[in-house]
């Protein structure tokens, strides 16, 4: 391209005067589509996501990555300290830490996924009702209030002294405890959106009531309850370790991350591995967590990540 | 002026209508006060006619669109849609009245749902109202729609966010359109987009009155664009109407001082015009709490007495035109009004 | 000949790294602004504008953006100062009204306690001076009872009141050059009036240079003294305001002339259709190698869309950039 400026006002008919193309000040930007372009603008979601892919795959994966019965005593063995042997040393029983920590991994990704699970589906629920019935409102969200006014986790205590310890009640503990959260923060956005400009339209081009909340309303609150589901996930397994730490969780039997720890705790001056391998697995999946609700935040609320 | 002629039936007859929103405060959440967003006014829209509602920001023009499409319960007063009274109809007899009126947004952006394809926010009037005998027929009229708008019609399986704000308030129009109605609500419908898109949908806007006698109520306070679109002007200040009258008129003599300053008030693409100006004081006082008498006295120049006590009534000033203000029962040399001076000449 | 402008900017480049490309927000803006004029720049969203006005005070975060070219305030490059002396600069000789009143005002401080901010930090004014200042600069933007006023927070004040107080705190410490960013876009029209008035009226008696960010066609014509078009992050005419708006050179500033409706325009008659400029502005995240207004000129050829015209003089002291804009001659 011709890069000469004649004089101006020396123009002839057929001379043009073309602007000097200016450089781009940055490299080029590769900009990728689909899957691997997704997660190079988001690396929050890959570093997360990798890290609970892996997490999971462990847990999943636990009978064939070289660990034994993480049940099974030897009281011969018992309190040895990490060897090529046994790579998390023992605990008090002889027991496999390495086996157990795990094995434990299910017991916490179960309790984090259900209750994230149970809660949203609860609280979404709750929260459309009484985002859209007056008279419920009032009612529900007293209730909720009420609920909330007590620590989750003192309630989640409370709950299992009414009950014994199984999986399965530690799950119901834990869901109930959160889901005011959920339907606080649904019913926040149900009531948001109901304001919004194209759910007046869709009233006023005749929508039914049911039809507004399940094709407009609904969609639009899906974003926010998978971030907040993220959340719960991790607050969960942290509870989940508290209630086995306390003994008010899972039965001993079953290897959690807190019952490894309670069962440390005693030796934890002298032995400190058999405290640290389950802390560190249960800090490293909460994390993994937490980095995945931030990224999807970022990336489903673009308002929220700072963009141009 | 021919207005004493029988006027068309109006399609649009709002008498007296208020909304008063309650103020809830204190532990019990208790009513503590109301905002009279508007507060008893009225109006007709014939067939095919464009009545703007302007004003500033809080006057209630907005409140008066969603009012007549009853997106809430109205205070007192009533809404006659071509005969029939709407606001005390029970929802289901209601739903089918909804066909008649429609509504564009302003927020091209927040006016559409995100999560669902363009052929599916067309779609719903034309099923919620029962418009297409079958699914050829409705293929056929959402194409036509994009068509009526302008749109290519290939672009009906995309999404709101691949479209541009004037793209998406062609959208909006069509959505509006697909249920065939009589009346058109813009609330500040172009108000959102660049100069250039504006001029683009105020056309659009134009031409399908035109093509399918449309009647619009065509709520703005951009008062150029007014000028340009609309047959009738109706001002409102603080929930009521001060001044109603046909364009030319109004544009040429305003007869109230708060539609004088208003208009003197526009700036004009037009550098050196020499325009006397009159510069309001003070800001609109607070719709919770609004003033006695006259609700402009607090800011008009000629304010006198009687303004602060004695609520003026619209009364006519020449055949088509009425306005609000105590001036005119003054003799016509006290009358600062009464001359035919337009602030824009 | 001229004398050196307040204000100088070559060649500005503004670019934003985005995940789907480079968005070259402004590229290649030179204009300059004299002591005590009045420049507006005006253009539609997305036409780097405001991009503009952030660029000079540097205001753009880096990254993801990177501003290149000069910017010469004073004798002094703006982009080569340190983050140090350039803080010395912002909010003292150069300061900046923004379109929103509310978020620009910090909600827990006082009026009084914003406004002497500045004073206390560029001026070294203790606070009771501060705070007289501060009543006196309420004063000069026309609120009522500035002493009761200066005591106040920002929500209890009005839209109208807010932008008076940034307003004020802009003017503060007497800065050679005021940059205002959509100051009225917020505001209805009859306290735009009463702003615009204020406007008109302190810049005869403080003197800064004022910088106009607007889309409004209307706002330039009252206030501006030379007119700046941009589009698409280029400048693509510019001219005194009367010439601009009599003879306006470019399709774009023609085009964009021609659609905004005249109040006034059905008294004389001319309510006719509105002119359209057709199509979108084009996405900066492409490089576009011809004129930028190319996809939506009426008069289009294949030059423009090959060869970016270059802005030259079409009448004294008028540029447009465009290959068919006729051509004054000069004289030799």
């Amino acid at each position: 391209m011709s890069t000469t400026t004649l004089q101006p006002g020396r123009l002839g008919p057929g001379d043009v005067a073309a602007a000097a193309p200016l450089p781009d000040i940055m490299p080029p930007v590769k900009a990728r589509k689909g899957f691997i372009g997704f997660l190079r603008r988001n690396p929050t979601i890959a570093i997360g996501g990798g890290l609970m892919l892996l997490i999971i795959a462990i847990a999943i994966f636990a009978p064939l990555l070289w660990t034994t019965d993480p049940t099974a005593l030897a009281p011969a063995r018992r309190t040895r300290e990490p060897s090529a042997m046994y790579w998390f040393g023992t605990d008090m029983l002889g027991r496999d830490v390495y086996s157990r920590v795990l094995y434990g991994a299910r017991v916490s990704l179960t309790v984090g996924f259900s209750v994230a699970f149970f809660s949203s589906l609860i609280g979404l629920t709750i929260g459309l009702t009484s985002g859209f019935i007056r008279w419920a409102d009032a009612i529900v969200m007293r209730i909720m209030d009420g609920l909330m006014s007590i620590p989750s986790i003192l309630l989640a205590i409370a709950l299992m002294a009414l009950t014994r310890g199984s999986v399965g009640n530690v799950i119901l503990a834990i869901t109930i405890a959160e889901v005011p959260r959920v339907s606080r923060l649904v019913r926040g956005v149900v009531l948001s959106l109901r304001e919004q400009p194209y759910v007046d339209a869709a009233v006023a081009s005749g929508t039914t009531t049911p039809r507004i909340i399940f094709r407009h309303i609904l969609p639009n609150t899906l974003a926010p309850l998978t971030v907040q589901a993220t959340y719960i996930c991790a607050s969960a397994m942290i509870a989940e370790s508290i209630l086995s730490f306390i003994g008010a969780g899972t039965p001993p039997i079953i290897p959690s991350w807190g019952n490894i720890m309670a069962e440390g705790r005693a030796l934890w001056q002298v032995k400190p591995y058999i405290v640290f391998f389950p802390a560190i697995f249960l800090s490293l999946t909460v994390l993994a967590v937490n980095l995945l609700g931030d990224g999807l935040r970022d990336a489903l609320d673009p308002r929220m990540a700072k963009r141009v | 002026m021919s207005a004493t002629l029988t006027p068309p039936k109006p399609i649009l007859q709002v008498d007296d209508l208020k909304k008063h929103f309650p103020l809830r405060g204190g532990l019990l959440g208790g009513v503590t006060g109301h905002v009279y967003a508007v507060d008893g006014i009225s109006f007709e829209i014939a067939k095919g006619e464009t009545l703007s509602l302007v004003g500033e920001s809080g006057c209630g023009k907005s409140t008066v669109g969603k009012a007549v499409l009853r997106l809430f319960d109205i205070t007192a007063g009533q809404v006659v849609l071509d005969g029939t009274r709407i606001d005390t109809l029970p929802q289901s007899t209601l739903r089918p009245m909804r066909r008649r009126v429609q509504v564009v947004f302003q927020d091209p952006f927040s006016s559409l749902n995100p999560r669902m394809r363009v052929k599916d926010i067309l779609a719903e009037p034309i099923r919620n109202f029962g418009l297409a005998k079958n699914n050829a027929d409705l293929d056929r009229r959402l194409a036509e729609l994009m068509d009526t708008v302008r749109l290519p019609r290939d672009a009906i399986t995309r999404w709101p966010h691949e479209f541009s704000g004037g793209q998406r308030q062609r959208i909006g129009i069509a959505r509006a359109l697909a249920a065939e109605p009589d009346l058109i609500i813009c609330d500040e419908a172009v108000s959102a987009l660049d100069v250039s898109v504006k001029a683009q949908i105020v056309n659009l806007l134009q031409d399908l009155q035109k093509e399918l006698g449309l009647a619009l109520l065509f709520i703005s306070h951009d008062l150029a664009i007014v000028e340009h679109m609309t047959h009738r002007v109706a001002v409102m200040y603080l929930g009521k109407i001060v001044e109603v009258a046909p364009r030319r008129s109004l544009f040429a003599a305003p007869k109230h001082p708060y539609t004088q300053a208003l208009l003197s008030a526009v700036p004009v693409p037009q550098p050196g015009a020499a325009r006397q100006r009159i510069i309001l004081k003070g800001d609109v006082p607070s719709p919770i709490n609004p003033p006695s008498g006259c609700r402009f006295h607090t800011r008009c120049p000629y304010v006198f007495d009687r303004c602060r006590v004695d609520e003026p009534l619209l009364k006519p000033t020449s055949p088509a035109h009425t306005a609000a203000c105590h001036l005119h029962d003054l003799p016509p040399e006290q009358n600062p009004l009464s001359a035919d001076a337009s602030p824009l000449i | 000949m001229a004398e050196t402008p307040l204000l100088d900017v070559r060649n500005l480049q503004t670019h934003f790294r985005t995940p789907d490309g480079i968005n070259r927000a402004v590229d290649g803006l030179s204009f300059h602004v004299n002591a005590g004029e009045t420049v507006a720049i005006v253009g539609e969203s997305g036409c780097g504008k405001s991009v503009t006005s952030m660029s000079i005070l540097r205001l753009i975060p880096e990254p993801p953006g990177k501003i290149a070219g000069e910017i010469v305030f004073n004798g002094r490059d703006l982009l080569k100062l340190s983050d140090k002396e350039m803080r010395a600069i912002r909010g003292n000789d150069v300061s900046m009204i923004f379109q929103e009143p509310m978020t620009s005002l910090n909600p827990v401080l006082t009026v009084g306690r914003q406004i002497g901010e500045t004073l206390r930090l560029h001026q070294g004014l203790n606070a009771q001076q501060a705070e007289a200042k501060a009543v006196e600069m309420l004063k000069l933007v026309g609120i009522p009872a500035p002493e009761r006023r200066v005591k106040e927070y920002p929500h209890q004040l009005s839209g109208g009141m807010r932008q008076r107080v940034m307003i004020a705190m802009a003017l503060a410490c007497n800065p050679k050059l005021l940059i205002a960013d959509e100051p009225t876009t917020a505001l209805d029209v009859t306290i735009q009036a009463q702003i615009l008035d204020l406007m008109r009226d302190l810049k005869h008696r403080v003197g800064a240079a004022i910088v106009l960010i607007t889309h409004d066609l209307g706002v330039v014509a009252e206030v501006a003294e030379r007119v700046i078009v941009m589009y698409a992050g280029r400048k693509v005419e510019e001219a005194p305001v009367k010439e601009l708006f009599n003879d306006p050179k470019h399709p774009y500033t023609q085009g964009l002339l021609g659609a905004v409706p005249k109040l006034g325009s059905s008294l004389d008659g001319s309510t006719e259709r509105l002119a359209e400029i057709p199509g979108l502005v084009p996405s900066l995240k492409q490089r576009i190698d011809g004129c930028v207004f190319a996809g939506r000129c009426p008069k289009v050829t294949d030059l423009c869309r090959a060869v970016a015209p270059a802005l030259e003089p079409k009448a004294p002291n008028h540029v447009a950039a465009c290959h068919y804009a006729e051509k004054e001659l000069l004289a030799a």
